[in-house]
């Protein structure tokens, strides 16, 4: 099961990002961990300048903005 | 080729709608309309073009690039990517622990940050489009120097002492890398990008800005014609007196309660000058209101003492006012075009 961590300081896009996924996952009928980072001194070590981003099980696959939906099933389906 | 908004101001304002330029409602209504539409359509087309050209420039190339130069270039660089990188607050916190563990100095780092919401491509645009070349100039050279003062204050006072400590210690890590092996940081691949890949960025970044900052532009044009219409010229000169060294600061207090975005605050600052504000009481509010936000330093607060933030207030605050002086100082040459 694949988890997805949405890095971001809690500003509005973050959350947003974080409700993509969820029901991207659903349509897609997988199942998912979801957890939102908010912790800076978290989002530092993975070394990304712009939020909201997104790792899947560990690594970054996006920065910077809400991920497309197209985008996210690509990562379902990895 | 923008006449074609006054044109149509006009033809609704005072033929459709029947009312008089000799009016306060028919002037004010008059502003409104013309400015809306011209600002709304300089605005998308801009922003547009702009976003093609800047698809391909990202963070880790700045800071890559920022790292190699020395102290002094690093501010009016940093100052600078700060002037044309858009990026909306939250990320802030993000881009400075980014830029500071790779070792950028804090002055460079806030050089960014404080030019970035003063300086954007929509500010500049509408500021040419309202007031004019020169005045769009000051204003960008005003905006980069409350960066690179305020960033060069801050390292000569050594702020980075009043980090928080996981900010610090990676501040130090990195200063400390540099130095025992120089010449070994790498500058990452430009993207290849191709035309559609640019199209696509630049219609996602055109729907992202202007669905952000269109109630700004329609309020804060509203509040400009408002003041248009309804204020008598001059009035501030003869009240406030023109260019009285305690208007500065005034303005800078005036400014600081309230937020809003460059976009909203441009249409306000041509009304109050027209009205005979002084230029640069008139900036230093603009930059008040901007610069000095309170979502900003919450944020900041989480990675900076309270200590520092509040030199950082100090500082910018200290800037806005001397800035405000200086302009009002040499307004005249400013305005031998208006």
């Amino acid at each position: 099961m694949k988890t997805f961590e949405v890095l971001g300081t809690g500003c509005r896009k973050c959350v947003a990002t974080a409700e993509s996924i969820e029901r991207v996952a659903r349509e897609m009928d997988r199942e998912v961990i979801v957890v939102k980072v908010t912790d800076p001194a978290t989002i530092m070590e993975y070394q990304v300048m712009s939020t909201p981003a997104v790792a899947v099980d560990g690594k970054v696959v996006h920065s910077g903005s809400i991920p497309g939906h197209d985008k996210i099933a690509g990562w379902m389906n990895d | 080729m923008l006449e074609i908004f006054t044109t149509l101001a006009t033809w609704l304002t005072y033929d459709l709608m029947g009312l008089s330029p000799q009016t306060k409602l028919g002037t004010s209504i008059h502003f409104f309309i013309e400015d809306t539409t011209k600002i709304l359509f300089l605005l998308v087309v801009m922003i547009y073009a702009i976003a093609l050209a800047r698809a391909s420039l990202n963070l880790e190339r700045v800071r890559a690039y920022i790292q190699q130069k020395n102290r002094m270039v690093g501010y009016f660089f940093g100052s600078g990517f700060g002037a044309i990188t858009p990026f909306c607050s939250c990320s802030s916190i993000p881009l400075f622990l980014g830029f500071t563990s790779a070792g950028i100095p804090l002055g460079i780092t806030m050089a960014f940050l404080f030019t970035s919401p003063i300086i954007n491509e929509v500010a500049v645009i509408m500021l040419w489009s309202l007031l004019g070349w020169k005045f769009t100039l000051a204003y960008i050279v005003v905006g980069m120097a409350v960066g690179i003062i305020g960033g060069m204050v801050l390292d000569a006072i050594k702020g980075e002492r009043w980090l928080k400590d996981f900010a610090a210690k990676a501040y130090q890590k990195a200063a400390a890398q540099a130095e025992s092996h120089p010449g070994e940081l790498e500058v990452p691949e430009p993207s290849k990008l191709t035309f559609k890949d640019r199209h696509q960025f630049a219609k996602d970044e055109l729907k992202e800005i202007v669905g952000r900052i269109w109630k700004w532009v329609l309020i804060g044009v509203g509040l400009g014609a408002a003041l248009h219409g309804f204020v008598p010229d001059g009035w501030f000169a003869a009240n406030l007196g023109s260019g009285q060294w305690w208007s500065v600061p005034a303005a800078v207090v005036a400014g600081l309660p309230l937020y809003s975005n460059a976009t909203g605050v441009i249409p306000v600052m041509e009304s109050l000058i027209v009205k005979g504000l002084p230029v640069g009481t008139t900036l230093a509010f603009c930059m008040s209101t901007v610069a000095a936000s309170f979502p900003e330093f919450i944020m900041l607060k989480q990675v900076m003492t309270f200590r520092l933030l509040a030199i950082i207030f100090v500082i910018l605050l200290t800037n806005f006012m001397v800035v405000g002086w200086v302009i009002n100082a040499i307004g005249p040459w400013l305005f031998a075009g208006l």
